[in-house]
């Protein structure tokens, strides 16, 4: 009986003490299942529905999936370009902005100045950023092409060439490296110093000071930079819409209809393809398998890069 | 709950709530309109336009229809484009439009079949407007779709031919080129090079020289974009191929792509005062009326010439023809007050006095008979060839499509590809095109 008494008293406080821990986590619960859990559900519901946002949705199984990756001309397309712009665009930006940090914490004069210079850029808001950088581009008329023709190099199309619009488009990206150089900075001046002065001692050159101490200490930042980097460039929208309207002189009239990617597709991203699929021809079914493949790989990367945090975070920080 | 278990209970619940929340986000089909047109009630108008002499216009107008209807008031709201309506029109809600416009025709197909537009015949039976008798031909054409007339025509746009008629003159050229042949040997008698560049350029080519696109050319060259199985015909009609081999070879007389391309991306914005026209860098241009007010207002250095685009070599009997779109107003089917609406919609388009003063006020091509014909309407010789390319047998506009634009996007892609130079086979490439339209229509039915 006392026995019996005990293990219900036991069983009540953990249910009270459950039923506590749920209560404080319900903030976190409420905004999971309104923002992550909800919408992830409908988007798997809707990529199964023929639904254009009037009447009620209808089945239509896998047809979407198969239209969205068979059929649909503009999906590997895109696709291609969001890896590309993964790989060379996140890498671009780390190494642009661990390299300015790395500048600009060993200046002794006017750090503060190029730490202001440095970071402005990242201030300007995206479609001001891009519409200056189209201009200063423009093959026909912009100041770098008229620099380069003067120093006899080749000119390139920039935005109007399919080659040469990713580039442009890393270019600005790089231009925009602000955030990365203030991460980066707190991070190289957080290295104890007494690890460079033995390093020092013990002979080792500016290389390998770099590769054995400073990236061992900033190993998190840089894991973090490189996650969010892919996360950002997954969800990459305005720039290249931007730069494609633009470069392709259609920026809109009367009646004018617009399909993002100038030049050539080059500048199409997975997210345009969320927009132009949902909100334009308002097939909400096809953009769901967008957004779909669009999670799915931003998952995979993350996991991928999470696994392999071993080889950028050092064994006391795992 | 005896005889269920918590586990199934919690099934049922969840799916209970997930399908409301699915069934949440659907639209409501209304019932008929019921509001009394004579009772005191605002209206809330969207349209596209946002230069401030439009919205003066546009204002100005629903002035003289607050005078003539004193019992409704109407709030206008400008710089909506489509995408902003369509999710507006599918969001519903008390604070959305009562009535809309949209610039862009080809989505008619996708406002009249998916019900964003409310149907507007039991409205015009109502009336007793005889629209056939009212509204030109092809204007008809693009408020409806297949069967379903869910917009009337707000003004329209007529495209036809500018060129620099000092520029002709130098080059001793007497009159502006009737059929597509001599239309190649005028821009390239019209064409001054310098460098690698040029000093003017007889007309710029290229399906991304502003309104030089795919569905603008195909204007001038009788075809069908569909066969009556409703397939896409154009790998089978040959005034496709026709005008693809053309322009192609436009292109390349003219320069070939990568010049022109090197040479449009020093042109001005095609709304600015810079257009390439305006500033004399091109002699002929392919664009709407509107152009005519624009070159005016920017001060140009030269005397206009306007005529409609030339025709097909061995359709010279049809030239008089040009491309027609225009502004499509209806009625937001969420509104609860669409006799109210109604009674705008039917002032905006049908009423000659209303039609006029706003064609006058924003240089459109007015869109109703009545209208075209009145003498309250301003005119010069110049702006009278976009009124008779408007009244045109021949004239004429891309059917809608369920899926709007899109098949007319797939085809300018396949322009794009084949004038660089990127597809070679022209006929392969029309039918991998007209399988793509064929699959995209079936994807969005």
């Amino acid at each position: 009986m006392t026995t019996s008494t005990s293990a219900n008293t036991l069983r009540a406080k953990r249910r009270s003490s459950a039923l506590r821990t749920v209560a404080f986590m319900s903030p976190w619960l409420v905004g999971f299942g309104v923002f992550f859990a909800y919408p992830l559900v409908s988007t798997v519901y809707f990529s199964l529905m023929k639904y254009d946002g009037f009447g009620v949705p209808e089945f239509r199984g896998l047809e979407n999936w198969a239209y969205v990756l068979q059929d649909y001309p503009l999906f590997w397309p895109a696709l291609r370009n969001t890896l590309w712009l993964v790989l060379v665009m996140v890498t671009c930006r780390v190494a642009f902005g661990l390299g300015v940090g790395l500048l600009i914490t060993r200046i002794r004069t006017g750090a503060g100045v190029f730490r202001t210079l440095f970071y402005l850029p990242y201030l300007a808001p995206p479609v001001a950023a891009t519409l200056a950088f189209v201009f200063l581009l423009n093959p026909g008329t912009g100041p770098v092409n008229s620099v380069l023709e003067g120093l006899g190099v080749p000119a390139p199309g920039w935005f109007t060439d399919a080659a040469w619009s990713k580039p442009a488009l890393t270019a600005l990206a790089v231009w925009g490296v602000g955030d990365l150089m203030v991460i980066f900075m707190a991070a190289l001046l957080d290295v104890p110093r007494e690890q460079y002065e033995a390093a020092e001692l013990d002979g080792a050159s500016a290389w390998q000071r770099f590769r054995f101490v400073t990236l061992p200490n900033i190993s998190p930042i840089v894991l973090f930079a490189v996650v969010t980097g892919v996360i950002q460039t997954m969800q990459y929208y305005t720039q290249p819409l931007v730069a494609g309207k633009v470069a392709s002189g259609i920026i809109g009239g009367s009646g004018q209809s617009f399909e993002p990617g100038y030049p050539d597709k080059s500048t199409l991203t997975l997210p345009q393809l969320v927009y132009n699929l949902g909100f334009q021809r308002f097939d909400y079914g096809s953009a769901c398998v967008v957004a779909l493949v669009l999670f799915a790989l931003a998952m995979a990367f993350t996991a991928l890069l999470m696994r392999r945090r071993g080889g950028l975070i050092q064994a006391g920080d795992r | 709950m005896p005889g269920i278990s918590r586990k199934a209970a919690l099934a049922v619940a969840a799916s209970a709530s997930l399908a409301l929340l699915a069934t949440a986000c659907t639209g409501q089909s209304g019932s008929g309109p019921s509001d009394d047109p004579n009772a005191e009630t605002t209206l809330t108008f969207w349209h596209g336009w946002s230069a401030p002499a439009e919205v003066k216009a546009v204002q100005a107008n629903v002035d003289r229809f607050e005078k003539a209807h004193p019992n409704i008031k109407v709030k206008v709201v400008g710089n909506i484009n489509d995408d902003k309506l369509n999710q507006a029109l599918r969001a519903g809600g008390s604070s959305g439009p009562d009535v809309v416009s949209s610039f862009t025709t080809s989505n008619i197909g996708k406002f009249c079949s998916s019900g964003a537009f409310l149907d507007l015949k039991p409205f015009v039976e109502k009336s007793k407007l005889d629209l056939d008798a009212l509204i030109p031909k092809p204007m008809l054409e693009y408020t409806q779709f297949e069967g379903t007339r869910c917009a009337l025509p707000l003004l329209g746009d007529a495209y036809g031919l500018y060129y620099n008629k000092d520029a002709f003159e130098a080059a001793g050229i007497k009159a502006p080129p009737k059929t597509w042949s001599e239309f190649a040997r005028v821009a390239k008698k019209l064409t001054k090079t310098r460098g690698d560049g040029y000093e003017q350029l007889g007309f710029m080519p290229n399906y991304h020289g502003y309104e030089t696109v795919v569905d603008h050319y195909m204007s001038q060259w009788d075809h069908a974009y569909f066969g009556e199985d409703g397939k896409s015909s154009v790998a089978e009609d040959p005034a496709f191929a026709e005008m693809f081999t053309y322009q192609k070879k436009l292109v390349d007389d003219l320069g070939g792509f990568e010049k022109l391309e090197k040479y449009r991306n020093t042109f001005g914005d095609e709304w600015g005062a810079k257009h390439p026209f305006q500033t004399g860098q091109v002699a002929m241009q392919l664009d709407g009326e509107w152009r005519l007010g624009m070159a005016k207002d920017a001060g140009v250095g030269f005397e206009i010439g306007t005529a409609p685009m030339p025709v097909a070599d061995d359709e010279a009997d049809e030239y008089g023809k040009g491309f027609l779109s225009g502004t499509v107003m209806g009625i937001a089917p969420q509104s609860k007050k669409q006799n109210a609406a109604w009674e705008l919609v039917k002032y905006m388009t049908t009423d000659t006095e209303a039609v006029v003063a706003f064609a006058n006020a924003i240089r459109n091509v007015p869109s109703t008979f009545p209208a075209l014909k009145s003498p309250d309407l301003k005119t010069d010789p110049a702006f009278k060839t976009f009124l008779d390319i408007a009244q045109h047998p021949e004239s004429n506009s891309p059917p809608a499509s369920v899926n709007g634009a899109t098949y007319q996007l797939t085809l300018q892609d396949f322009g794009y590809q084949y004038e660089s130079g990127k597809v070679k086979d022209l006929k392969a490439g029309l039918e991998k095109t007209a399988a793509q339209i064929d699959r995209d229509i079936e994807q969005a039915k």
